[in-house]
């Protein structure tokens, strides 16, 4: 891959928390500033439409905002880490990790392997515990690579 | 226990793989084996053929349809949302160990989900122990599955309007110019033109349906318009096979291209097919179509100078082309041969008729006798084609015996052709003549030496028929090693 799925400058450890759109906004532009993202409009109602078929949140305080998007132009992973919580629509309440998934539209294979690799570390309770306690931003972006590529 | 389960999410890249991680974490927590089929957009492995024929149960995890699910019709079945896969994936695989446990598989189970292999099937591509002859008669069984309900459909449409309108109704007027609600005729005239317009679907679909077996969706266009152009250059079902194979090689081919990211997007849905469409459209006109034409065209001429000769020779040698492709090029030679003799009115021409209608009525009845009396040697779906082949049959609606060509097409093809031609020669022998240019049994009164004929069209039967049954034994022997390993080899997955 010649470029990393998350760099430091795609984490953001102090989300802020009033709803939804606004942390998903905050990341979002986080997408558009590295050059990742070249539409902002389209890429987030892309992803409310995403939203729309049926909430992202999972059980255990994540939400996973994604989609496949013409506005994306490299499989990129925003991350952003939130005291109080936002609501993503999981039953068991709000979201303190949310990572926005952002994936080109008709991306190749090999895109799509780093995509998933990423979802499946996801549900692992070691990789959610690393990224709670971290409190550096370069040593997540490091973190994430490293799992994602090995 | 060994478990199976397929993910599945609308955008296919987070549900789909958390829900895949989260089961095999629980399964292997509680000490079972599991294998993941994960449908998203980083491609999916399908199952092989040993982990279904082992697999114990099968979870379905999926907030969309799941591909090639009848793969799975003979293994106990969990079905969840994705989402609840990735929350509680332990409680999923404890209901699959139960359902297991409640429905221990019969050891016939299998086989017969290989049996039902019938329409929905992209077939075994990626099967890798299956043979290439198996794998190409997996393609051909894909595309006949399709095009079964046509001919049923079609055919008892045409010959309910023979029995109605009698053999005339080829000549009525087109419905569209008017239609009478009382009129039997005006019925029967438009059950043969319904009937018609359905066969004129046959090698469209077969093609297109052949294509989509081998490379999937992208394929299909490019399929369809190739047996679109096999019946306009009267290339008929032959052509359709050669276009289906050649646009489903083709789009498998252009499939492997590392398209550039701007184009990936519309790769399947605008450049596969466009260029797929193309290309095949230009070889079935350019390469295929004229050889065939003229082909026919040098035949009609060939036969026209060779009534002269040989009466019984000439019977067997119009019997090997009515049964020759059944409907195509070489058969539509053959009978128009016939009819334009009509108009003569002379004696042989009645005989050459009586002998290309009965030659034309044994391919159908044949294959509708071998899958009755030998139902082993027949899919599931080809029996039930057999049903239908005796009316088509008897119906001198020869397209009936396509399915079971289009199949397996080196056993059948010589079958019939030495039946026909049997029929053919001893209807000629027996001096059985005909005025009416169609109407199978329905015309048998009308038809000189009508014992003789029934004799003869008897006599081509069952010569057909034992000789597809000893071919399809004997290939089955031989065969029998690889068929018997790659059981649900036909059942593999799409590969996109």
């Amino acid at each position: 891959m010649s470029e990393p799925l998350i760099t430091v400058d795609l984490v953001d450890l102090d989300l802020p928390s009033d709803d939804r759109r606004t942390a998903v906004r905050a990341l979002a532009e986080r997408l558009v500033k590295a050059g990742r993202v070249t539409d902002i409009d389209l890429f987030l109602a892309d992803i409310e439409a995403r939203e729309a078929q049926m909430p992202t949140g999972l059980e255990g305080g994540i939400g996973i905002p994604h989609c496949r998007s013409a506005a994306v132009t490299v499989p990129s992973l925003a991350f952003g880490r939130s005291t109080d919580g936002v609501d993503f629509g999981a039953e068991d309440g709000p979201a303190r990790l949310i990572f926005m998934i952002a994936a080109p539209e008709g991306g190749n294979t090999d895109h799509m392997t780093v995509l998933a690799a990423l979802a499946r570390r996801l549900v692992r309770k070691a990789f959610k515990n690393e990224l709670l306690g971290a409190t550096d931003a370069a040593h997540v972006a490091d973190y994430v690579q490293k799992e994602v590529a090995g | 226990m060994k478990l199976l389960a397929v993910t599945a999410c609308p955008t296919g890249i987070a549900h789909t793989y958390m829900a895949a991680e989260a089961l095999e974490v629980a399964a292997e927590e509680a000490g079972h084996e599991i294998v993941v089929e994960t449908q998203g957009s980083a491609g999916s492995t399908p199952f092989t053929p040993e982990q279904l024929a082992e697999a114990d149960a099968i979870i379905l995890a999926a907030d969309v349809e799941v591909r090639d699910k009848d793969r799975f019709a003979h293994l106990p079945t969990v079905t969840s949302g994705v989402k609840k896969a990735i929350g509680g994936a332990d409680g999923l695989i404890e209901q699959a160990v139960a359902a297991a446990e409640a429905a221990p598989r019969g050891s016939t189970a299998p086989a017969l989900a290989v049996e039902q292999s019938g329409p929905g099937t992209a077939s075994g591509l990626m099967a890798g122990s299956a043979s290439s002859a198996s794998k190409v008669r997996g393609w051909l069984m894909t595309g006949v599955s399709y095009v079964i309900p046509f001919v049923a459909a079609g055919g008892l449409l045409i010959a309910l309007g023979f029995a109605i309108g009698g053999y005339q109704i080829t000549d009525a007027p087109s419905v569209t110019t008017g239609f009478d609600w009382g009129s039997s005729t005006s019925w029967a005239a438009l059950m043969f033109q319904l009937g018609s317009l359905a066969f004129g679907l046959l090698v469209p679909v077969l093609a297109g349906f052949i294509a989509y077996a081998i490379a999937d969706r992208p394929a299909l266009v490019p399929g369809f318009v190739g047996g679109l152009v096999a019946v306009e250059t009267g290339a008929g079902f032959l052509g359709g096979l050669v276009a289906g194979l050649l646009a489903g090689g083709l789009i498998f081919w252009m499939k492997r291209w590392r398209a550039p990211r701007a184009l990936a997007g519309i790769m399947p849905v605008l450049v596969l097919p466009l260029v797929g469409t193309a290309v095949v459209g230009t070889i079935m006109f350019v390469v295929v179509g004229g050889p065939l034409a003229a082909a026919t065209t040098g035949l009609t001429s060939w036969l026209n100078g060779l009534s002269g000769s040989n009466a019984i020779l000439l019977g067997a040698l119009l019997g090997l082309m009515m049964a020759f492709d059944m409907g195509g090029p070489v058969n539509k030679a053959a009978y128009a041969f016939a009819v334009a003799g009509l108009s003569t009115q002379s004696q042989t021409a009645l005989l050459i008729m009586a002998a290309v209608m009965a030659a034309g009525m044994t391919p159908p009845l044949a294959l509708a006798l071998a899958s009755t009396v030998r139902k082993k040697l027949f899919t599931e779906a080809e029996r039930e084609n057999g049903r239908a082949a005796w009316l088509l049959g008897a119906s001198f609606i020869t397209e009936g015996a396509i399915p079971f060509a289009a199949g397996d097409p080196l056993r059948v093809i010589p079958s019939i052709m030495v039946g026909s031609a049997i029929t053919g020669s001893l209807s000629m022998a027996f001096g059985s003549t005909l005025r009416a240019p169609h109407g199978g049994i329905f015309v048998v009164p009308l038809i000189g030496n009508p014992f003789g004929y029934l004799v003869a069209i008897l006599a081509g039967t069952v010569v057909s028929a034992a000789l597809v049954i000893a071919l399809k034994s004997v290939g089955r022997r031989t065969q029998a090693g690889t068929v018997a390993g790659s059981a649900p080899a036909p059942r593999a997955a799409a590969t996109v």
